[in-house]
């Protein structure tokens, strides 16, 4: 029986070694959970065969990621700190595809009013005024730097709040969550809020501002730099992500009838 | 057949912390019968017992058996005074002694069916050894340690526990020992159980031999008084 | 409250509906951590034993350091495990960042010490009881070992178990190091985390229950299986 038992074990085993020669691919979490690779995934393995593996992590993890060589390509949303990962070497190249855009979350009756904003700054300034409850991801993603940036556009340094505005080094659903527990403000991607389940009292409050638009980039690692990195199917793939059937795709993409992405590659 | 007997002691002591737990100990273990050691608590009786075995570390002195001591080791058996079971089966810890020999299969089943009938324990074979009583758990550590056929038999108080049935199967088992020509020494607290078992006998007191000696000298007139007295039931200081 | 049944309620539709994606999920579970747990068992029964039986220089060093590293923080473990993987890392070239062999080495430093120390104090009792017979009885280091490791096995499954049930519950170290990657790295205990990320708290609590199942059902099977449980009188 003992026999038998250790076979199966050391089949199981060793069955997990097979994953070798797929696509690594580096995204947001925000990316992640609009749901769109879930579009996106399965149509390019349907026309390139390509089995894209997704990393979804934030825009600095992401980036690390890349740095060292442990996946093939990052689609991020951090426009200074990508055109500085491609200046260092590690990508080739960034390639704008699309972009959603974030919206201000916040409980329903809206002590702040920023619904009655006219821009972002000011919807902001007035969060800054009356110091309500506030969740910042605080972990170095994408939207993290947003919202610092954001922050500093209305006249504020985040770093010196008090502890109304809570850094919760987390990912985007895992902060809407605690935004949702503590009635609070929060910056978020319009993805991730459309596609997040635990609303609670939380409403959409304020958007449409262009400052607030986000655009995703598409950067292949840097074969030079690490040789092993599959920069054939990574150049595959942008093909295939600049393409029409991929702009039908994306921009077609909607929850709750709403449109998230516009897709808006540039022709090379 | 070569014998590892006789065993001669020679000035052995045992020290541990710097306190003599025995010694200076000369003494020699003649081929046949049945040498039983009294003696009040903490005389060192185990201990002799256990440097005989070769089990406890001597300071001072040798050990000397007629064969080398690797090989007189296999041919000795010993019974604790609380008896170690193993947790097995009856059958199983009546074949362990003999699995690690590498007997053959069938002589191992025979001999430990054998055994288990001698000590009445046949009717037990699956059941767990340490379900049993005191006094099945102490034959089966007998028939553990006989079934290896052993030349010499250490018994430390086997019967201390146990009650008078139990102890006269023990004897019994003890007996039949003998004739079938296996050493034994034997440590007891029980005079009557010593006058009934001995051909000769050691009396040990504070480390060691005081008198020793033919059964019915040491039993009918002891020379000591140490030795009168402690028959007598006295507490010796 | 009512997160608690609708997560009752999904996890029941997910099991009678046969959700390919669950069981995919789930048998990906078993296969990381009942690798890491062969593994594991192979370095830490022989290792535990060894401690409970010799005397050697090191000795308590060696069992401290074992305990200290029972305590160990499993996302510690993913980062040093990330590192040491990762294609700019000295094992970079093995390719194993993000594959299910990562995730059982990184499972194998949580789980191993435990099963060691549990395997050593079982063992170190055990040895205690037998120590004179099997000194007496003249037995070969190895016939001991055998010997203890036999009579003692139902410790030793005890201590199975316990690094089962760490690893299988276990999500800091193997986030890390398997990337939570779809139909690659994916297992229960990341699912959860990445359902509760989304505010899905029923599909979250639903693939909980089926986790909790899942020990539940390895543990009573293992006993069934070595018929442990049986012999006992009570």
């Amino acid at each position: 029986m003992m026999t038998r038992v250790s076979v199966t074990l050391a089949a199981i085993f060793f069955a997990t070694a097979a994953f070798a020669e797929d696509f690594k691919m580096a995204v947001t979490t925000s990316f992640e959970n609009s749901g769109l690779a879930d579009v996106l995934l399965p149509a390019i393995k349907q026309d390139l065969g390509i089995d894209v593996q997704l990393l979804v992590v934030g825009t600095g993890q992401a980036l690390r990621l890349g740095q060292a060589g442990d996946v093939d390509a990052i689609l991020v949303h951090s426009r200074a700190a990508e055109e500085a990962f491609v200046a260092e070497g590690y990508g080739t190249h960034r390639r704008e595809i699309m972009y959603n855009d974030f919206v201000l979350i916040g409980p329903q009756n809206d002590p702040a009013d920023i619904a009655g904003a006219t821009s972002a700054v000011e919807a902001l300034q007035r969060i800054g005024a009356i110091e309500p409850a506030f969740v910042s991801r605080g972990d170095d993603s994408g939207t993290h730097k947003k919202e610092l940036s954001l922050w500093a556009l209305s006249g504020f340094d985040a770093a010196v709040f008090g502890p109304w505005y809570r850094e919760v080094g987390a990912g985007m659903g895992a902060s809407l969550n605690t935004a949702a527990g503590l009635s609070a403000y929060i910056l978020a991607d319009r993805a991730s809020w459309l596609n997040f389940g635990n609303k609670a009292n939380l409403a959409l409050l304020y958007a449409g501002d262009p400052v607030l638009f986000n655009q995703y980039a598409y950067l292949p690692v840097h074969p030079d730099k690490h040789v092993h990195v599959r920069n054939d199917l990574a150049a595959k793939v942008e093909e295939w992500l600049v393409s029409p059937s991929a702009a039908e795709l994306i921009n077609s993409y909607q929850i709750d009838g709403e449109t998230l992405f516009t897709f808006n590659a540039a022709e090379k | 057949m070569t014998t590892i007997l006789p065993l001669t002691l020679q000035d052995v002591a045992v020290r541990r912390r710097g306190k003599r737990l025995i010694g200076p100990v000369t003494t020699t273990l003649g081929r046949q019968g049945i040498t039983i050691i009294v003696g009040p608590n903490g005389s060192g009786k185990t201990t002799l017992l256990k440097v005989m075995h070769g089990v406890e570390r001597i300071s001072t002195g040798t050990v000397r058996w007629a064969v080398p001591d690797s090989e007189a080791q296999h041919h000795q058996g010993y019974v604790f005074q609380t008896p170690i079971m193993l947790r097995r089966s009856v059958a199983d810890n009546l074949r362990y002694p003999l699995q690690l020999h590498n007997i053959a299969k069938a002589e191992t089943e025979q001999r430990m069916i054998d055994w288990a009938r001698k000590i009445g324990l046949h009717d037990h074979l699956q059941i767990s050894a340490t379900r049993l009583s005191g006094g099945e758990k102490q034959r089966l550590a007998l028939g553990r340690a006989l079934i290896r056929r052993p030349e010499v038999l250490f018994l430390d108080e086997p019967c201390a526990n146990l009650d008078g049935a139990s102890t006269r199967d023990i004897e019994a088992l003890l007996i039949e020992a003998r004739k079938a020509g296996t050493r034994i020494v034997m440590t007891t607290h029980n005079i009557g159980q010593a006058k009934r078992l001995a051909d000769d006998a050691l009396f040990m007191l504070h480390g060691i031999i005081k008198e020793a000696g033919p059964a019915r000298a040491f039993f009918d007139a002891p020379q000591s008084k140490e030795l009168m007295a402690f028959f007598r039931g006295d507490i010796i200081a | 409250m009512n997160d608690i049944f609708d997560g009752l309620a999904a996890a029941f539709w997910l099991v009678v509906s046969f959700d390919p994606e669950l069981i995919e999920i789930s048998l990906r579970s078993l296969q990381v951590t009942l690798g890491a747990l062969v593994l594991s068992c192979a370095i830490a029964l022989p290792l535990g034993t060894f401690l409970a039986i010799r005397r050697f220089r090191y000795r308590r060093l060696t069992i401290s350091v074992l305990n200290a590293l029972m305590g160990l923080p499993p996302v510690v473990v993913g980062l040093i495990v990330y590192i040491l993987l990762s294609r700019s890392g000295p094992f970079g070239v093995l390719g194993l960042l993000f594959t299910p062999t990562a995730m059982v080495i990184a499972q194998v430093i949580i789980i191993t010490p435990l099963i060691a120390s549990i395997t050593h104090q079982a063992m170190r009792e055990l040895w205690a009881e037998y120590h004179d017979l099997l000194i007496s009885l003249n037995t070969s280091q190895w016939q001991r070992v055998k010997t203890l490791v036999w009579d003692g096995r139902r410790n030793l499954l005890t201590a199975a178990l316990a690094g089962f049930g760490r690893g299988i519950g276990e999500v800091g170290a193997i986030m890390i190091v398997g990337g939570n990657i779809d139909n690659a790295t994916r297992v229960l205990t990341t699912a959860i985390a990445l359902e509760t990320g989304k505010g899905d708290f029923a599909l979250a609590l639903a693939l909980g229950f089926v986790l909790i199942a899942l020990a539940i059902g390895v543990n009573v099977s293992i006993h069934w299986l070595s018929r442990t449980e049986r012999e006992g009188r009570w």
